[in-house]
């Protein structure tokens, strides 16, 4: 780990959602332990990955993190400071230092507003601009993130899907954040645009110093992108590590299967492995 | 690979008309396909890749389509062939598993009961009951435990991977001579991947199933195909066996699509190599090769649109649509050691 204090501190994150039945009184009669326990730290513009399959709890841990959920229980430490189960209030100030990035770019920007508000809505919310002066910073924003100054007063459905994801980067840089949770950012994009995308949020962690929580199932991106990463698996975090070290020397048996499983885009590489599997020696 | 093809699409065209004029989907796609054979076609949304598999099966008629070429099943022609004709072809001579499998099945209706249907609409004398046990039976053999008590779930009560089980046991049913498989593991998580295409093979390998696998992962093809296509904009650009398209791949676009990936097997680069642009509008396609406006190898004769053609003497079977000469493609697709479009900016 880096040298220094680490800027996101997570210590035995939990949360349980109740499973309740009953006609008139709601009664609780058990619970899904979506986050069970789960701690890491985040240094300073570095990233970790958090990978896991669906279910595994890694969006609950984003959410929870960020207090969009409220922890059962657990720590979360923001540059020392303790931000769970802080009121909205206490909060506000510190939601422009923490931006989160959505999976899917049709879902996650408003349809009725033009992307100039879209993106410039945090600036002016947070009172860092307004008029000509906001105008001016978003169009550069567009520009930073590749799209073009032009594209203020459109709408998102007359994006593609890549163009969708820039716009939502650009809302969650626009405050220069310190912390950026992207939750499956590339996903839904196609192999071609995942490569932009990714090389983006790579300069844009270079040149404003941002720290990530990048959250994927697919351990190549993952791999790519992260500094460390942990591996996630029923609520809990089975192994973590350096990005090269748990993705070629894992240790625990869900991150070994969970390798094995990736498909090797080479053929003869593959057939290999499956006449290995296949043979068991 | 049999002389003997089983599919045969000759120079498929589809076309919507829309308020913006004509969208070309699919612009002139020619393959055969044999028995026991997995053909992989690979692209981009909006490369056509759906959009051909659909025509094939008579799904994308509608007064605004303008369908065109020939799709030949054995003897019969599809393209023109009336309503009950195709009925008797889906499901029954060519078998189809869609993407989503959350919203293939009807979720009021048992799961049994959508498979039962299926067979029961092809084979009127089939009672309900063997249909049944035909629907156990098929469950089983696609690897869903408990078959017997499963077949009266609902599709809420499968899992991602066991309703894409489901599917394919219910595209299985009626015995199809073809499957076509679009992204049929696009959804589910990799572990689950890895035996939805291990059951793909073993049923290609023991039914002698011709398969069209169409996917953009290049990781998946990898895996399962023994020939690939490789789409761009509707038109193919590059085609041949798998080994040819991983290890001489010919086209620029397959070079990017290959040098684009996160790959586990190789030291991580500090950049991922990328295409930049973004794929053209259908409405207005650019002349010439639809890649040339992302392609940092264009020159002067991009400008005329290659035909699909083998381009290298010792594989006759390796066609491409690109205008650099063979020499001048080994050279240029060299990015760092690795195949890739070009150096990372």
């Amino acid at each position: 780990m880096a040298t220094g204090e680490p800027l996101l501190e997570v210590t035995d994150l939990v949360k349980h959602f109740p499973i309740k039945e009953g006609l008139l009184i709601d009664r609780e009669v058990d619970q899904v332990r979506a986050v069970d326990g789960v701690s890491f730290s985040v240094a300073r513009g570095q990233t970790l990955g958090l990978v896991g399959e669906s279910g595994s709890g890694k969006s609950t841990v984003c959410r929870a993190m960020l207090q969009l959920l409220k922890p059962t229980a657990g720590s979360v430490r923001f540059e020392g400071e303790e931000i769970a189960g802080l009121s909205r209030r206490r909060l506000r100030p510190l939601r422009r230092e923490m931006q989160m990035i959505f999976q899917d770019p049709y879902a996650s920007l408003n349809p009725r507003k033009r992307v100039g508000q879209i993106v410039g809505d945090p600036l002016k919310l947070q009172g860092v601009a307004s008029g000509g002066q906001l105008r001016t910073q978003v169009q550069e924003l567009l520009e930073r993130v590749g799209l073009s100054s032009e594209h203020y007063d459109r709408y998102p459905h007359e994006f593609s899907g890549g163009q969708r994801q820039r716009i939502g980067i650009a809302r969650a840089v626009a405050l220069k954040p310190k912390l950026v949770v992207a939750d499956e950012p590339v996903s839904a994009l196609d192999v071609s645009i995942q490569a932009q995308i990714i090389n983006l949020l790579d300069d844009l962690q270079d040149e404003l110093g941002l720290t990530y929580v990048f959250v994927a199932h697919d351990i190549g991106v993952v791999r790519h992108i992260s500094d460390r990463v942990a591996v996630m698996h029923e609520g809990k975090i089975v192994e973590q590590g350096s990005a090269d070290q748990v993705c070629e020397h894992p240790t625990d048996a869900y991150t070994k299967k969970l390798l094995a499983a990736v498909p090797i885009p080479d053929p003869r590489e593959s057939r290999a492995r499956r006449q290995g599997a296949a043979s068991p020696s | 690979m049999s002389p003997q093809a089983l599919l045969s699409v000759k120079d498929l065209r589809v076309g919507f008309a829309t308020e913006g004029g004509l969208l070309q989907a699919v612009g002139g796609v020619s393959f055969d396909l044999a028995a026991g054979e997995v053909l992989a076609i690979v692209g981009e949304s909006g490369s056509g890749k759906s959009v051909t598999a659909q025509t094939i099966l008579g799904l994308t008629r509608s007064p605004n389509a303008r369908i065109e070429g020939s799709v030949r099943l054995r003897d019969a022609e599809l393209l023109d062939a009336g309503e009950d004709e195709l009925r008797k072809v889906r499901g029954e001579r060519i078998g189809m598993v869609f993407q989503d499998p959350m919203t293939s099945f009807n979720p009021v209706y048992r799961v049994g009961a959508q498979i039962v249907e299926a067979i029961r609409a092809h084979r009127h004398d089939v009672s309900s009951q063997a249909a049944n046990d035909r629907a156990v039976e098929l469950l089983d053999s696609v690897g869903i435990p408990d078959a017997e008590r499963r077949v009266d779930d609902y599709p809420h009560e499968f899992s991602g991977g066991m309703r894409q089980r489901a599917m394919i046991a219910m595209a299985l049913s009626l015995e199809p001579e073809v499957l076509i498989a679009d992204e049929p593991t696009t959804a589910l998580d990799v572990t689950i991947q890895a035996q939805i295409l291990r059951l793909l093979e073993g049923l290609n390998r023991e039914r002698n199933l011709a398969t069209i696998l169409i996917t953009h992962d290049l990781g998946v093809v990898a895996e399962v195909a023994d020939r690939v296509m490789v789409m761009y904009a509707g038109r193919v650009v590059e085609e041949g066996t798998l080994d040819e398209i991983f290890y001489d791949p010919q086209h620029p676009y397959t070079w990017g699509l290959l040098g684009s990936l996160t790959r586990l097997d190789r030291p991580r680069p500090a950049r991922l190599p990328q295409i930049s642009g973004a794929p053209p509008s259908l409405l207005a396609p650019p002349t010439g090769c639809a890649f040339r406006p992302r392609c940092p190898h264009e020159f002067g004769k991009c400008a005329e649109l290659p035909a699909l053609e083998a381009r290298l003497a010792d594989a006759p079977s390796h066609c491409d649509r690109c205008w650099l000469s063979p020499e001048r493609k080994r050279e240029k697709r060299q990015v760092a050691g690795q195949i890739g479009l070009e150096a990372p900016a």
